[in-house]
């Protein structure tokens, strides 16, 4: 395992961002900021980059032959190799911009869903799906892996079904393998459950999946921006993440496809430049990535995002996920540490990236999360948009804590001396 | 007192531990009942309460209420039943309450609430400084207000 970031180099990336540099105080202590998985804070350097090009170099990109359009176009262009390389893309053409993760996994359902109403382009008919088929996801997809595939199994006359979780709200390849059979024409999944911080083993998914011809798609918001990802090695077929959750802007987003997929992908939104030639009956598409990119891009985000990617390839994504899995592991004993405290997901550090949720005894996540914001600690509290998998668990909320390459151990301990609190103001204290 | 004691003061707390009205509905024979379900999909709390009513004085005979979600949104169900049940309120005199209570819940901390009217709701003036939680504190009053509809639609 590479060598964590030290104590002073996190201290050193924080003078990197504006607000870990200067942050928001409550009660005359400043926030910690536990809250990555729903957003991150972005290094001064993507404000920077997104500014000057606003500044400088802002044109039409892809439109007209103006040496501005050129450079302008060139910014936006470089953006999509640096993350093309930084996930393991073997061509930057692998690289749909959308607007979000949410945006490009329904890219992919409905797509899936134009070809097999036959509005598909060359090659689309391998997406085509028939009553009989069969839709897999897990119980424990955020809702932005779920309901794309609720809508194209009712649209298709697939069926959809799903990996049920234990008692922890974890799944295992074993679960997977009975779930995966001959039917199976797609396998949806997370590689990091937002809720349970749970690592999906990807690549043996993927070999289960490819052995029945099944179409893999990952839902990638939650590695990404913590641990070194490379999809080409994984096999993954589609895979989707977010710019706003990777130290990058809002309004962004990636789809990642294998090329030949993409390239059999129909666009599900037409409209300018994703096209060749239109006539008034019929219009001819571009190859990815424009196909999928018709109208007004993001193009100051994409730069942004292009940045936020350097900053984390700069940093190093196996020494950050080293120094995660410090934070992690002081986090779980934490929480394992006090009675009264249930932790969802794995029952230690091995096996989870980033996060931890909590259910604390005879207290709603909102009473909770109310009491750690009057302590300045920000976590997440509600369903994280994942009902389904809260309420297999047997809740309708719980409490999260999620650390970044900027998170310190101070941050954590807050965090659990905010639960005790929390538990001592409610009077739910619970003794072994 | 600080801002968290405002939200969480004893009286919210008590009637969250120990909620007035849950349970299942008794209502006298020949009483106009109506139920409904509120959902805050933001946290997934939920209620379902229930009223019956005279048709003769419109009175709230009985109110009752399921449901499960975080202390306020629990206290505010015990309040708002407790206020009911002693009061024996009519449909018109709930809607002038559930009224005072949406405004005083809204205000962001600066409608002086009337106590004659509210009772023991005005414990709940701390929640209109969080906005995050106007929802929870409305939840049931909500509800009642759907059921109280219901009941006079049924009557047209």
């Amino acid at each position: 395992m590479s060598t964590p970031l030290s104590t002073a180099e996190v201290f050193g990336l924080r003078a990197a961002f504006p607000y870990f540099a200067n942050p928001p105080q409550v009660a005359g202590v400043p926030v910690a900021y536990l809250d990555s998985a729903a957003t991150s804070q972005r290094p001064v350097r993507v404000l920077d980059a997104e500014r000057s090009f606003l500044e400088r170099d802002y044109a039409a990109v892809h439109r007209g032959t103006s040496q501005a359009v050129g450079s302008a176009t060139e910014r936006f262009e470089t953006a999509r190799a640096t993350v093309a390389a930084f996930v393991g893309a073997k061509t930057p053409e692998q690289i749909v911009w959308t607007a979000g993760a949410t945006d490009a996994l329904n890219t992919v359902a409905l797509g899936i869903g134009e070809a097999t109403a036959g509005l598909g382009v060359r090659g689309s008919e391998r997406f085509a799906l028939e009553p009989g088929d069969e839709i897999l996801v897990t119980e424990a997809e955020h809702h932005a892996n779920l309901i794309p595939w609720q809508r194209l199994a009712t649209r298709t006359g697939a069926t959809l079904r799903y990996i049920p979780v234990d008692e922890h709200g974890t799944w295992s390849l074993d679960a997977a393998r009975d779930a995966i059979n001959q039917r199976t024409r797609i396998f949806a999944f997370t590689h990091v459950s937002n809720v349970t911080g749970a690592v999906a083993p990807v690549a043996e998914l993927v070999q289960l999946a490819h052995a029945v011809d099944a179409i893999t798609v990952l839902d990638a918001c939650q590695s990404v921006p913590h641990i070194s990802v490379d999809f080409d090695e994984l096999g993954i077929d589609f895979a989707a993440f977010s710019s706003h959750k990777a130290l990058g802007p809002n309004g962004i987003g990636v789809l990642y496809g294998k090329a030949e997929l993409l390239d059999a992908l129909p666009p599900t939104r037409t409209g300018g430049s994703a096209i060749t030639k239109v006539t008034m009956e019929e219009a001819q598409f571009m190859p990815p990535p424009l196909r999928f990119e018709p109208g007004t891009q993001p193009v100051s985000q994409a730069v942004g995002l292009g940045e936020a990617i350097a900053f984390l390839d700069e940093v190093g994504m196996a020494r950050s996920a080293a120094r995660e899995h410090e934070l992690v592991e002081r986090l779980v004993e934490g929480v394992l540490e006090t009675p009264g405290v249930r932790l969802l997901g794995p029952q230690g550090t091995e096996g989870r990236v980033a996060l931890a949720s909590v259910s604390i005894e005879g207290l709603h996540a909102h009473d909770v999360g109310q009491y750690l914001d009057e302590q300045g600690v920000l976590v997440r509290v509600g369903h994280h948009c994942a009902q389904p998998l809260h309420r297999a668990l047997g809740m309708a909320s719980s409490t999260r804590a999620s650390v970044h390459l900027t998170t310190t151990e101070d941050e954590i301990d807050r965090f659990l001396d905010g639960v005790r609190g929390a538990q001592r103001y409610f009077g739910v204290e619970a003794s072994r | 007192m600080s801002a968290l004691d405002g939200l969480y003061q004893e009286l919210i707390l008590d009637h969250s531990k120990r909620p007035i009205g849950k349970g299942e509905l008794d209502g006298p024979e020949g009483a106009l009942t109506a139920s409904h379900h509120e959902f805050n999909p933001s946290c997934g709390d939920e209620i379902t309460l229930s009223v019956a009513v005279s048709p003769e004085t419109q009175q709230i005979e009985a109110l009752a209420w399921e449901g499960q979600g975080c202390s306020i949104s629990m206290a505010s169900a015990s309040v708002l039943s407790q206020l009911v049940r002693e009061d024996a309120l009519t449909i018109a005199e709930a809607r002038a309450r559930i009224d005072a209570f949406r405004e005083m819940i809204q205000s962001r901390g600066t409608v002086e609430p009337d106590e004659e009217l509210l009772g023991d709701a005005v414990a709940f003036q701390g929640v209109s400084k969080f906005v995050m939680r106007v929802k929870c504190a409305m939840l049931a009053w909500v509800a009642l207000e759907a059921d109280l509809k219901q009941v006079e639609a049924a009557q047209e």
